[in-house]
């Protein structure tokens, strides 16, 4: 049983190119050390002291983990998880 | 080089003069591997602020699911400038996430709301560095690609 994660362009030279992949844990932190640890180089690009970088987002589904538990957001077998950089700038 | 057509730069111009001075931004999808923008997508600026602009989360996840459904890709991301020249800033450079876009800025900072004139130029930015590239815009009714 997995879970699947949809990888952004900017982030896909971490997956050979891969648009998805899947993954395992029991939270988005758990499911970050598992992505990273065959796609090394991944969390560094996705967190920063313990927490998700500003300027990245990450859905469960169709909801911003920001409004669920952010990093420690739980993750169920079958779940989607998206993440996409944030489009902004000043 | 960005080739976009003579109507989709005057939306964007267009939606860079309404929402001054606060900053204007979106997207023009197109094709995945194309390079040829299609789809003008105005997006809501979540900052509402003259110095800054991020598309809104939901409203982001929904274009990316929607361009992928339709197999296209961001060709152009825009916004504009309303106090500064168009060159991009170092937030932009900072946050510029889409190594295959076209960043297109508009200033406003000379016509505010108003029909003045408008500077508009275009960049790759890449690993934090940036890479001014012409604009090039192509008639409305003869689109790129068709044979003359």
């Amino acid at each position: 049983m997995a879970i699947e994660v949809r990888i952004p362009t900017i982030l896909r030279p971490y997956t050979d190119g891969a648009k998805v992949v899947e993954g395992n844990g029991a939270t988005l932190a758990a499911l970050i050390d598992d992505l990273d640890s065959r796609h090394v180089g991944l969390r560094d690009r996705l967190v920063e002291d313990g927490a998700l970088r500003r300027f990245v987002n990450v859905y469960l589904n169709d909801e911003d983990v920001r409004f669920l538990g952010g990093i420690d957001t739980a993750l169920s077998d079958g779940d989607s998880v998206t993440i996409l950089p944030a489009v902004a700038g000043g | 080089m960005l080739e976009i057509s003579a109507d989709l730069l005057d939306a964007v111009i267009a939606h860079a003069r309404a929402d001054h001075p606060d900053e204007a931004c979106g997207v023009i999808a197109g094709p995945e591997g194309a390079d040829i923008p299609t789809r003008f997508i105005p997006m809501v600026n979540a900052a509402r602020s003259p110095t800054f602009y991020e598309f809104d989360s939901r409203d982001l996840l929904a274009l990316y699911r929607d361009m992928d459904d339709r197999e296209e890709e961001p060709v152009v991301i825009y916004h504009s400038h309303t106090a500064t020249e168009a060159y991009p800033s170092r937030t932009d450079i900072a946050y510029a996430s889409e190594p295959h876009a076209h960043y297109l800025l508009v200033s406003t900072r000379e016509c505010g709301n108003g029909d003045g004139p408008v500077e508009v130029r275009s960049f790759r930015i890449v690993d934090g560095a940036v890479t001014e590239e012409p604009v090039v815009v192509t008639s409305a009714d003869a689109p790129i690609g068709d044979a003359p």
